[in-house]
């Protein structure tokens, strides 16, 4: 599987070493349907190839990554322009579940990078799409600087109701400092009715979970987006195991029901 | 089905049709001190006479008395080297200004026919088939060169003491489809092949060899010979039942036996390497001095290595204790859920050839003993 050829349309740095790209095809009739929480495997010429979740819906066959330097092929990635080209091979994995959202609480919970996959699902709500009966955003991240998207998160929080919380803050900070626990173990939930959507690091995510579950929110009611290496994005190379899922095909995004027992268990 | 008898002096001519055929023809031969699989082009090339001697971390050749084409049993090699290629082109990339083209590479796939296979070793074939060619995705190189398979199958009269075909239900007589099946038969002086095609393809190579029908002697003859084998493994220490192997691995993942292994386990990869279902593979990106022409290709990859399961934060399984875990559970447990089979199919492959002489089916019975206590 090659490739497509995408070039780079505009880039905003967010903070030094992340940057969002929003990348359209070189040729023509590329587009291809894609969903929040699906990813593309972006190739860094000669450098390699890495998974990155879908940040925005254009809808016009364009795509929008959020794009932070972790190790070389991010980092050539990172280093791209305006203009410049980049390989692209996706849309791949299950996204969301957007179609239970209608009539529901929905809270979304994202710590860090996290909040990458789930920006699309908070711009669908601002555009009136989904018709969730309410919406809350928890959005936790190192320091004020860390924050993605802050022009509109600022946005955000004057139609949603959002929660931002760093670890560590300046003055002139006005959200709250801490973890993002805090703010969700005080929030009011129905239980009966809560849909959570949550991404950010793994024990960021084990610990919201604790929250939740301990508010009453069932497991089948709470979805996550893991990250496992990926090197093929089909099922065929091996990597994104993760007991008896492929997290590139079967997710990134699982209901924690299904894969509670699996969550549980270190190093597999 | 109609069975016919070709005598050992005409195995040669099998040959001769497969490769008149168009087929390159694969299979065991003599190199470096082992049986392993290689093209064929006559009879001559094949290990008559020899077979193996095989235990935990050991392998040896042995010379055998009677002169048969097929006395041994899975060395290291298995078929999946012409399948599942170890290292392959993926594609090219070409950077001119601002812009890059790629272009996927081209192969040139034979038509092959497999000759000697194994039953055991035709459930891998079909457990990595579900891997590359009927799940979501399809793995072209894979499935092209599958798709021009020609499989001669040999019903099993020599298992070795590494194997347990029979407690993984593949073998050692044929339960899969192939295009000929055939029973090597040595009673006394007489030497022959009971043969049955399996496929129009099968039948049309039949049609071309000097050929006896089978009489009852034959069959009873060629039958007493699978069974034996299986009554020898039946017999040997290596012998379980695996019926509940998912659910024992599945109630065991904090098991003490895991450290055990890992004590033992030197993450070398060898088990993966040998193994004929193993499928993991990893790519490497690559440019050439003016940075302007880029490759990928594709090879083999082993749960094993370091950075298999590296995330941003490190490797996910970091110790021997987690990988050793993963490639035991995979074969055994997990496979069944994400294909529908075992990932093992009982050819012993991974016993002989850990330099440790780790026993897959002994580390299942250690998890056994560990759980009741």
């Amino acid at each position: 599987m090659t490739p497509a050829i995408y070039r780079i349309d505009s880039r905003v740095e967010e903070f030094p070493g992340t940057c969002t790209v929003r990348i359209s095809p070189e040729s023509a009739g590329g587009a291809r349907r894609c969903s929040a929480g699906q990813f593309n495997m972006l190739y860094a010429f000669g450098a390699g190839e890495v998974p990155i979740s879908m940040s925005g819906l254009q809808g016009d066959g364009s795509y929008v990554h959020t794009i932070r330097i972790q190790g070389l092929v991010t980092r050539a990635l990172h280093r791209l322009n305006e203009g410049d080209s980049l390989g692209v091979r996706g849309p791949f994995g299950c996204g969301w579940p957007m179609d239970k959202v209608a009539g529901r609480q929905l809270l979304v919970v994202a710590g860090g990078l996290g909040m990458a996959p789930l920006r699309p699902i908070v711009q669908a709500l601002m555009a009136g799409s989904a018709r969730p009966a309410s919406v809350q955003l928890f959005y936790g991240a190192r320091r004020p600087q860390e924050m993605l998207y802050a022009a509109e998160v600022e946005q955000w929080s004057r139609a949603l109701k959002v929660v931002t919380t760093v670890d560590h803050a300046d003055t002139g900070w006005p959200g709250q400092i801490g973890v993002i626990t805090k703010p969700l173990g005080a929030a009011s939930v129905d239980i009966e009715n809560a849909l959570v959507f949550l991404c950010g690091p793994e024990v960021m995510m084990r610990f919201c979970i604790q929250v939740l579950l301990a508010k009453g929110v069932a497991t089948e009611a709470i979805y996550l987006s893991m990250e496992r290496n990926m090197k093929c994005a089909i099922g065929h190379c091996g990597h994104c195991q993760w007991g008896p899922n492929f997290v590139c095909k079967d997710g990134p995004v699982f209901c924690y029901r299904d894969i509670r027992p699996w969550f549980d268990i270190r190093a597999l | 089905m109609q069975d016919f008898v070709l005598l050992a002096a005409n195995l040669d001519r099998l040959i001769q049709a497969l490769r008149a055929a168009g087929y390159q023809v694969m299979g065991p031969t003599l190199r470096d001190g082992a049986i392993v699989y290689d093209e064929i082009h006559a009879v001559g090339d094949l290990p008559q006479g020899w077979g193996d001697d095989q235990e935990k971390g050991r392998y040896r050749l042995k010379r055998r008395q009677d002169g048969a084409y097929f006395g041994y049993a899975a060395g290291p090699h298995s078929w999946k080297k012409f399948l599942q290629l170890p290292r392959r082109p993926v594609w090219q990339a070409q950077k001119t200004g601002h812009s890059m083209q790629i272009t996927a590479a081209v192969e040139t796939v034979p038509a092959m026919a497999f000759l000697g296979v194994r039953s055991c070793e035709l459930h891998a074939i079909a457990a990595q088939d579900r891997v590359f060619v009927t799940d979501q995705y399809r793995n072209d190189s894979y499935s092209q060169r599958r798709a021009k398979l020609f499989t001669v199958a040999v019903n099993c009269t020599s298992a070795a003491a590494t194997c347990f075909c029979t407690s993984m239900q593949t073998g050692p007589g044929v339960t899969l489809p192939c295009d000929l099946e055939m029973t090597e038969v040595i009673d006394g002086a007489e030497h022959f092949f009971l043969l049955r095609g399996g496929s129009a393809d099968g039948e049309e190579i039949l049609r071309q060899l000097p050929l006896s029908p089978a009489t009852e002697r034959h069959h009873r003859l060629a039958q007493d010979a699978v069974r034996r084998t299986a009554e020898q493994m039946a017999q040997g220490p290596r012998h379980f039942d695996s019926a509940d192997l998912q659910a024992l691995l599945y109630r065991n993942y904090d098991s003490p036996s895991w450290d055990q292994v890992a004590d033992r386990c030197l993450s070398c990869a060898n088990c993966t390497m040998a193994c004929p279902t193993c499928f993991c593979s990893t790519v490497e990106d690559t440019t050439d001095l003016s940075g302007d022409h880029a490759e990928r290709w594709e090879r083999w990859d082993s749960c094993f290595t370091g950075d298999f399961s590296y995330i941003s934060g490190g490797a996910v399984r970091a110790d021997t204790r987690s990988r050793y875990r993963q490639w035991m559970t995979h074969k055994l447990a997990t496979w069944y859920d994400q294909f529908g089979s075992s990932g093992c199919v009982g050819c012993g492959r991974c016993i002989a050839w850990c330099p440790v002489g780790i026993d897959i089916t002994e580390e299942v019975q250690r998890i056994r003993e560990a759980e009741s206590g």
